[in-house]
């Protein structure tokens, strides 16, 4: 099956923001961000905002170096992260300086708890195995907010509902990429089928490690994690926690069986307890 | 670069970017202010060059570059004088390109005095007169030049040429030493010349430590020569200074000794501030050009065609058929009324009878001898140096007129501007009457842009401008229309130009906008004589190439650079081939001029016999089966001259020049590394101070630019240099998030929000010499005005050690303004308007400035302050006419 674009020569030319990708309905597809050539530019922010019509949120100066978009919420779908740190490396000729960014989003997940706590149906996991709210549907509830490991989905102000990144649903159903890789100028955001990225990503790290950036890390494309794998994944220049980012995410449903399972045991055993009293006492 | 190579304009385009080995962004925050081209050089980072990032600030281009090296402002010209130093005190120029391409061998007159012994100037400097009498600069002739009216004298005319390089000046037989060891010889005075700059010199002037320094040079060396090449980037950190256009003959002789001009992954790159821009100067906006770097005719000189003619043209290459060139634009002009008998109308163009640069019209403006004034696309009220000069220019107006999205600062200045705050000015005082017109965006006009790179891409009108909203042609075409209309009875001599200039074009669409391809079939020019087996149905036919155009009126050609853009009817801007169906130099996307040339002078990216430099650098080359050069490009050359052409003197211009000539514009086909001609200040570029610098020269006795334009004035003092009252520096510079001074961008939500506040960049150390809190305000005073930001404490910002002393340096973005969403302060009401005596561009990206902590004061509070700064600083003396300094 092709699912990229190539050219005469056999070069992969979605990478160089030249081809469209390919993907077939009922296949999963994601985001790769790799955050090693992300400019800080904000295109995706705005992208965004624009085509899905997210409201603005305000003029707000942080002081957080050129964040003022603070983070991901129910009027920002893209956020990008400024990490600002002096470094000691001797060798690094950067005025003792790194500027880390990377524009971070949903991350649709495979174990979805936002989806698993909902209880309207509201949430739902499309064709493209990608997490979207139905807003018709969305009563308000906000079971989803505090089940999300990463503090995605929000409730909007005055609207009392929760909205979040959809990977562009209705542009993915017309066949079109996502509006924040679409306006990615370096290719930071890679959009496509899920396998294809996972191997891109694979072969990227493995270039950087080449090339001695030895903290550059995956993050999220394993689907042994605690989330089941996200549907869009990231590569960092060290540890997720620089970036703001839970080391070791776990979905907020995955032990609710185990969980029920002990409480009802416990509950089973509080009960034998004290029927054994009461009998007890009987006896007595 | 019109001095170094022939033309001024990038040498190159960006995807060729990905193909360099090295670049070195300098001048420049490409990440940020170009982040679409940016991404060829994360390709080129990809394929393993290496990308160097030289700026004051560690800049979103900083973070993703292999190297920072942080800079005081205004001090570049030290830092790649020392890279020269470098280079040819090591011996590493690429010495057969350097020999056969380059004036190298040269010898220079013997009347010739550098700076190394004059302290600081050149001979010829008159001090009355504050210019230089270029006579001395010339190179030694074989014979005196024979006959030719063009003389050295003329070349005080300075740079004007943007395309046509130097003006004439010598006919090339001249003296020449090829093995480079004649004292006299170009090689030798440049050698000399740059001799001082030595790291350590580096070090003291820049900041730069020497193992920095020296990891660049290595750099750049390692990766220029047969088999590699590397490419320097610049954009407005190099022209706004008072030395801008040296800044930029720097780096073109350093890519010259390099031997990576013409060549793919070479070249520098000048990347335009805004869309368009390059075609603002194609097509020009500027008092002293004409479309195609034609110079505007000099009262008093150019008194006939023959005149102008004699008086500009070429002895050898391109600019010898100028001829052509000009008499095709005044057939373009007045059509059928230009004919040989009236000279064409050429007495019908206006003269230049001094300077009417952008700062001369508004020191007019307050001195009330300039009356109306257009502002169309800009925003001088915040986004020009010294905005208080330019709202009192504007306030004294008898009218304006603004085309803009928004009733931007410069439309609103008469009810809600700072002055009117601080009480200098009061709205019923002001007698400008203001026409705001609302402007129609490029997605309700068709057109073409000129992009960075010499693109032309043409765009479509989408929808059509809603309500009072129209394309700046329809606007012109019927302002002209109306004129022209109430001239039509008039016998004044003076209307003779508007009633007979051509103004017939098709109009279309609901608001009868006039047809932008009717323009542009115009730039193009036509044939005119009467062809009835065309395929274009008899009548005018497009010219393909400028190479039609003729002398004797039988052609017309609005813009002589830009012929070929409708070669065969066809717009070849509006070219959409997608780069899959074709190949990386995509020469069927668009059209780029000249001759949809994508890399300029690409004759020298083979050997002088004609073969390529090397395979992995091969692009264009002399296909001798087939008599011809070929290659990737369109060539930069006479498709059929041959390398071992030997040049004919009797012959057509450009057969005049050898075949191992690759600057086909210029004089004597060579890439010039020192410039006779074409620069008012210099034949070799010299390390200046800003005009406004807390730090002494470390090389001269000359503190600044001895040329630089200075206009000591009420409202434009300048600050003393070396001065306690002054100690910092400060840069302006722009953000992703916001468009130049905000006129597109402070009014949009999503944009604003991403930058709501003006905010200062400091260092840490800085902050705690200065008591500034992170996220508090701090103010900001020069002699012209003070101003509040937010204060961003950063260790991206780093304080400089020169020598023994530490100098910091203060970022400050100007997007700012008082109207719109996202309000503040603008940065540019800090800079004094101080020119290049070339180019007439102030020097906006270096001054001195105080800072404090917390806001400013409000209201006439705001002016005893200045004043009172000012007052302290120059220790109770008046105001001192800073050439003295």
């Amino acid at each position: 099956m092709t699912i990229i674009d190539r050219g005469s020569d056999g070069t992969d030319l979605t990478l160089q923001g030249i081809g469209t990708p390919r993907y077939d309905r009922e296949q999963r597809v994601g985001f790769f961000t790799d955050t090693s050539i992300c400019i800080g530019c904000k295109a995706c922010e705005v992208a965004c905002k624009e085509w899905n019509d997210v409201p603005a949120d305000g003029l707000n100066f942080l002081a957080r170096s050129y964040d003022n978009t603070g983070h991901l919420s129910a009027d920002t779908w893209r956020h990008v992260a400024f990490v600002e740190q002096p470094t000691t490396d001797p060798e690094s000729a950067r005025s003792g300086v790194r500027w880390l960014m990377s524009s971070d989003v949903c991350k649709h997940c495979t174990s979805a708890a936002c989806l698993e706590v909902c209880p309207t149906g509201a949430l739902f996991r499309t064709e493209f195995e990608t997490v979207v709210v139905q807003q018709d549907i969305c009563n308000g509830c906000g079971y989803c907010v505090s089940a999300c490991p990463f503090g995605v989905i929000d409730q909007r102000k005055g609207d009392g509902r929760v909205w979040k990144c959809t990977l562009c649903y209705d542009r993915l159903r017309g066949g079109q990429t996502p509006a924040c890789a679409q306006a990615c100028p370096t290719q930071s955001i890679q959009f496509g089928p899920l396998e294809q990225l996972r191997e891109r990503a694979a072969a990227r790290i493995e270039a950087l490690h080449d090339q001695g950036v030895d903290d550059a890390q995956l993050y999220g494309d394993d689907p042994g994690d605690g989330v089941g794998g996200f549907g869009a994944f990231f590569l960092l220049l060290d540890k997720p926690e620089v970036y703001g980012l839970p080391p070791d995410p776990v979905s907020t449903t995955r032990d609710l069986r185990t969980m029920f399972n002990a409480a009802t045991a416990a509950a089973f055993g509080l009960l034998g307890i004290a029927a054994a009293t009461l009998l007890g006492q009987r006896r007595g | 670069m019109g001095a170094s190579f022939g033309r001024g304009a990038a040498t190159g385009f960006q995807q060729d970017l990905a193909n360099a080995d090295c670049i070195v962004i300098e001048g420049s925050n490409m990440a940020e202010c170009h982040p679409v081209g940016f991404q060829w050089v994360m390709e080129a980072k990809a394929r393993g060059a290496t990308v160097i990032h030289i700026d004051p600030r560690f800049t979103r281009t900083s973070a993703v570059a292999d190297q920072h090296v942080p800079i005081r402002s205004g001090s570049d010209i030290a830092f790649l004088g020392g890279l020269i130093n470098y280079v040819l005190q090591g011996g590493h120029d690429f010495r057969e390109y350097v020999v056969a391409y380059t004036n190298a061998s040269v010898l220079v007159s013997d009347d010739f005095q550098d700076t190394e012994d004059l302290d600081g100037l050149f001979s010829g400097y008159d001090p009355d007169k504050r210019s230089y009498d270029t006579k001395t600069w010339q190179l030694a002739h074989r014979r005196p030049p024979a006959g030719s009216p063009a003389g050295a004298e003329k070349a005080s005319a300075g740079y004007q040429h943007g395309s046509g390089g130097a003006s004439p000046g010598f006919d090339g037989d001249y003296e020449m030493d090829p093995t480079l060891e004649d004292p006299r010889c170009v090689y030798q005075v440049l050698k000399r010349h740059f001799a001082r700059y030595t790291p350590e010199m580096v070090e003291r002037t820049c900041g730069i430590p020497e193992d920095q320094f020296r990891k660049v040079a290595e750099a750049l060396v390692a990766n220029s020569g047969p088999e590699r090449t590397s490419a320097f980037v610049y954009s407005v950190g190099w022209t706004h200074h008072t030395v801008g256009v040296q800044y930029i003959r720097t780096a073109s002789i350093l890519q010259l000794l390099l031997g990576n001009m013409g060549r793919p992954g070479g070249g520098i790159m000048a990347l335009r501030g805004h869309a368009s821009i390059q075609g603002s100067t194609d097509i020009p906006t500027l008092y002293n050009l004409l479309p195609g770097y034609l110079t505007m005719p000099t009262a008093g000189r150019d008194n006939n065609l023959r005149a102008y003619i004699d008086d500009q043209i070429g002895q050898a290459g391109f600019w010898g058929h100028l001829d052509a060139y000009i008499v095709s634009l005044l057939k373009a002009y007045w059509g059928d009324a230009a004919t040989p008998e009236n000279d064409f109308g050429f007495d019908w163009l206006p003269a230049v009878n001094g300077d009417h640069s952008t700062y001369q019209s508004v020191l007019g403006m307050i001195d009330g001898t300039v009356k109306g004034y257009f502002i169309v696309g800009e925003n001088p009220a915040t986004g020009t140096a010294n905005g208080k000069l330019q709202r009192m220019g504007l306030a004294n107006l008898d009218w304006l007129v603004v085309r803009d999205f928004n009733e931007i600062e410069s439309a609103a200045f008469w009810h809600d501007s700072p002055e009117i705050e601080s009480g200098e000015l009061r709205t019923e005082d002001i007698g400008t009457e203001v026409f705001l017109m609302p402007a129609a965006a490029h997605t309700e006009k068709d057109g073409s842009f000129t992009n960075t790179q010499r693109l032309l891409q043409w765009h479509n009108k989408a929808v059509e401008p809603e309500g009072d909203t129209r394309s700046d042609l329809w606007f012109y075409f019927h302002l002209g229309r109306i004129i022209r209309d109430k001239l039509a009875a008039s016998t004044d001599p003076r209307d003779i130009p508007v009633r007979n200039v051509t103004w017939d074009y098709p109009t279309e669409g609901q608001w009868d906008d006039p047809s932008a391809e009717a323009v542009l079939r115009e730039i193009n020019g036509f044939s005119l004589i009467d062809d009835p087996d065309s395929s274009h149905g008899g009548g005018k036919v497009p010219v393909s190439s400028y190479t039609e155009l003729k002398a004797d009126g039988s052609t017309s050609s609005g813009c002589w650079i830009y012929a070929g853009v409708y070669a065969d009817g066809v717009n070849q801007a509006n070219r959409r081939k997608p780069g899959s169906e074709q190949s990386w130099v995509a020469p069927e996307w668009g059209w780029a001029w000249p001759s949809n040339r994508r890399i300029l002078y690409n004759r020298a990216s083979a050997r002088p016999d004609g073969t390529p430099w090397s395979e992995r650098k091969k692009y264009v080359w002399w296909d001798e089966d087939a008599g011809k050069w070929t290659g990737l490009d369109v060539p930069d050359f006479v498709a059929t001259m041959r390398p071992d052409h030997p040049g004919d003197p009797d012959g057509p211009p450009e057969q005049r020049l050898p075949g191992t000539a690759p600057f086909i514009m210029q004089q004597d086909g060579l890439g010039w590394l020192y410039a006779p001609n074409g620069l008012t200040d210099g034949p070799l570029p010299t390390h200046y101070e800003p005009h406004e610098s807390p730090v002494a020269n470390p090389l001269y006795g000359v503190q600044s630019s001895p040329l630089r334009q200075v206009f000591d004035r009420k409202w434009n003092w300048s600050n003393p240099p070396v001065n306690a009252g002054y100690p910092y520096v400060f840069c302006t510079y722009r953000l992703t998030e916001h468009h130049t001074a905000g006129g597109m961008s402070r009014g949009l939500p999503y944009l604003s929000e991403l930058q709501p506040e003006f905010f200062c960049e400091v260092s840490p150390e800085l902050a705690a010499e200065r008591n500034l809190v992170h996220g508090e305000y701090a103010t900001i005073i020069t002699a012209r005005s003070a101003i509040e930001a937010r204060v961003m404490v950063t260790d991206r910002v780093t304080p400089l050690r020169l020598g023994d002393r530490t100098v910091h340096q203060i970022g400050l973005p100007y997007h700012w303004g008082w109207r719109g969403l996202a309000t503040g302060d603008a940065a540019n009401d800090l800079l004094p308007g101080v020119l290049d005596s070339n180019v007439h561009i102030p020097e906006q990206k270096v001054a001195s400035c105080d800072i404090m902590p917390g806001r400013r004061p409000r209201g006439p509070a705001l002016v005893k302050l200045v004043e009172d700064h000012y007052s302290k600083a120059m220790d109770g003396h008046p105001p001192a006419h800073s050439t003295d300094w």
